[in-house]
């Protein structure tokens, strides 16, 4: 249960962050920011890498599996918002 | 000492998350926000591959090879209007991922121990049935985006009550889940039934709702990896979930209000059929439309100090954004001031004009929003408005029974002549006429936005 509290508070602060940082956030830059948050939302490769190593054969593929997904959001993610910000950045 | 490291690599990438999206308030600093965001998922992903859990590499390696191949594929590849499809992708692939390292933790949580303690299991149930929703529904609004699926709303008879089953059905198999955590098979059934109730809950959401429903996909899709920080009791996957959540859930709150409806309208409710007791196309038009030629345009053109163009998805379709672009440019270079008025629905997701403006060389200071535009669009003195409709319609301001009344539009009316360039007179998505087309100082240039454009290019050089 304290556990659960810990992991809690995080979540709700971190949300907080988000508010705050993304209002400020120009309608200019609304199609990267979404772009951008797919990427970072491929952090769950930090949890498939971990499943993906280890002894079972079934974590080893349903880890595999999310590596392989986690890593297209993670690549294509920055990838593409880096190639939209220098569309903006060009002229300027 | 070890667990130290770690946990104090995935605060560091944490606040690189952050500065990254703070990078985003400014196009300056946007291209630096992006590069730290990529340096955090670096040091995450790399202070991972040490845990001593891990004991062979090759599927991770594999993995991430297949997978950053595709995904850089995918990057290049990829049409700047095709950027709703993409997102809806990742949007999806993000929840699928979700779904399997929740089940993967399930597995492993229950090998180890001989209860998992409740957090996980309840974490897990959610982590499958939020993950589920929203790779379906992703792949439906991708197939809506691409034209695979009817862009129209589907509907079928007693859609509510199935809709509802499946919601009791989902919530009794989460508790199973919660209750049964070593039953593996409730897992999967409860990420069944949730993926059937994620394609119903976006098929019957029109095409033109699209960018509420991606933008809200988006937060689903944080809050998919928040729960799944939840199950593996890791705190850069709950950060960067809720973040990502929270940018959901604004982007969505901002499409909604500029389309003045409210997100239970979107996701439930049907855009409400042609305005019954408004009047008819015949009756908005007749006699009343003043059809131009590329030359009289160029000649308004060639006259006025101040100029305003209102692009709409239409523009982008006909592919007209460079010679749109080149046309402000011959402008400007002739001492016209030309600025852009971009309505939040303009495009197909959040800010898609926007990049589509600047893929043009558009330079972003150029382009307004609705509210600035508005504050001087009276002074302007020619308004080219080019594949745009319901959203310059003045009819949401003085229509309380039309179907888009209150919804903020761009006054184009108010400026002193409005050049609208578009095919025929057909309605916009809203399906109702547009008086602005028949006001006296209206001009309608009949054809294909591309073609016009360099039409009227051709006749300002020429005069």
């Amino acid at each position: 249960m304290e556990m659960f509290l810990m992991s809690f508070t995080v979540f709700v602060l971190a949300i907080f962050v988000g508010f705050e940082v993304i209002t400020k956030i120009p309608p200019t830059l609304h199609t990267p920011l979404m772009s951008g948050s797919n990427a970072i939302s491929g952090i769950t490769l930090v949890g498939a890498i971990v499943s993906t190593g280890t002894e079972l054969w079934v974590t080893t593929v349903l880890g595999f599996l999310s590596v392989v997904l986690a890593s297209i959001n993670v690549i294509g993610g920055f990838m593409v918002t880096n190639r939209m910000l220098a569309m903006f950045k060009k002229k300027n | 000492m070890y667990d130290f490291i770690i946990n104090f690599s995935y605060l560091v990438a944490s606040v690189l998350f952050i500065f990254g999206l703070k990078g985003l308030t400014h196009p300056r600093t946007a291209v630096r926000g992006n590069l730290l965001g990529a340096c955090g998922m670096l040091l995450a992903v790399i202070v991972t591959l040490t845990d001593r859990h891990i004991v062979s590499y090759e599927y991770i390696i594999l993995g991430m090879v297949v997978g950053g191949a595709i995904g850089a594929v995918l990057a290049l590849r990829i049409e700047m209007t095709s950027m709703p499809e993409m997102v809806a992708l990742l949007n999806g692939f993000g929840g699928a991922a979700s779904i399997f390292v929740a089940g993967a933790a399930l597995i492993e949580g229950s090998s180890l121990t001989d209860s998992p303690i409740l957090q996980l299991t309840i974490a897990t149930a959610a982590s499958g049935l939020i993950g589920a929703v929203t790779f379906w529904g992703s792949l439906v609004a991708f197939g809506k985006l691409k034209g695979l699926i009817s862009e129209n709303a589907v509907l079928f008879s007693g859609q509510q009550v199935i809709n509802s089953i499946l919601a009791v059905l989902v919530l009794g198999l989460s508790i199973g889940v919660v209750l049964n955590p070593e039953s593996f098979s409730l897992y999967w059934m409860l990420v069944g039934v949730a993926s059937i109730l994620g394609v119903l809950l976006v098929l019957p959401i029109g095409g033109a709702d699209m960018p509420v429903v991606v933008a809200l996909l988006n937060s689903y899709s944080g809050l998919a990896a928040a729960a799944t920080g939840f199950v593996l009791s890791n705190n850069v996957l709950i950060i960067t979930g809720s973040l990502v959540g929270a940018s959901g859930i604004i982007l969505t709150h901002i499409m909604c209000k500029a389309m003045n409806r409210s997100l239970t309208n979107v996701l439930f409710g049907v855009m409400g059929t042609s305005g019954e007791g408004g009047q008819t196309a015949d009756e908005v038009y007749g006699g009343k439309v003043k059809s131009a030629s590329p030359e009289e345009v160029a000649l308004l053109f060639d006259a006025a100090r101040r100029v305003a163009i209102i692009p709409g998805y239409g523009m982008a379709v006909s592919q007209a954004q460079h010679p749109v672009a080149s046309l402000a440019a011959l402008l400007e270079s002739r001492g016209t001031t030309v600025e852009y008025g971009i309505h939040p629905v303009a495009g197909r997701m959040p800010g898609h004009m926007n990049v589509l403006m600047a893929e043009a060389d558009v330079p972003y200071d150029s382009l307004k929003d609705m509210d600035d535009i508005n504050q001087t669009i009276d002074q302007v003195d020619v308004v080219l408005v080019i594949g745009a409709n319901d959203v310059v319609n003045p009819l949401a301001r003085t229509d309380p029974s039309s179907p888009i009344a209150g919804m903020p539009i761009i006054d184009v009316d108010k400026a002193k002549i409005v050049v609208v360039i578009k095919r025929s007179l057909s309605p916009g998505f809203a399906g109702i006429p547009n008086p602005l087309f028949a006001l006296d100082n209206s001009l309608m240039l009949f054809g294909d936005g591309k073609k016009m454009i360099l039409d009227i290019i051709t006749a300002l050089k020429d005069s």
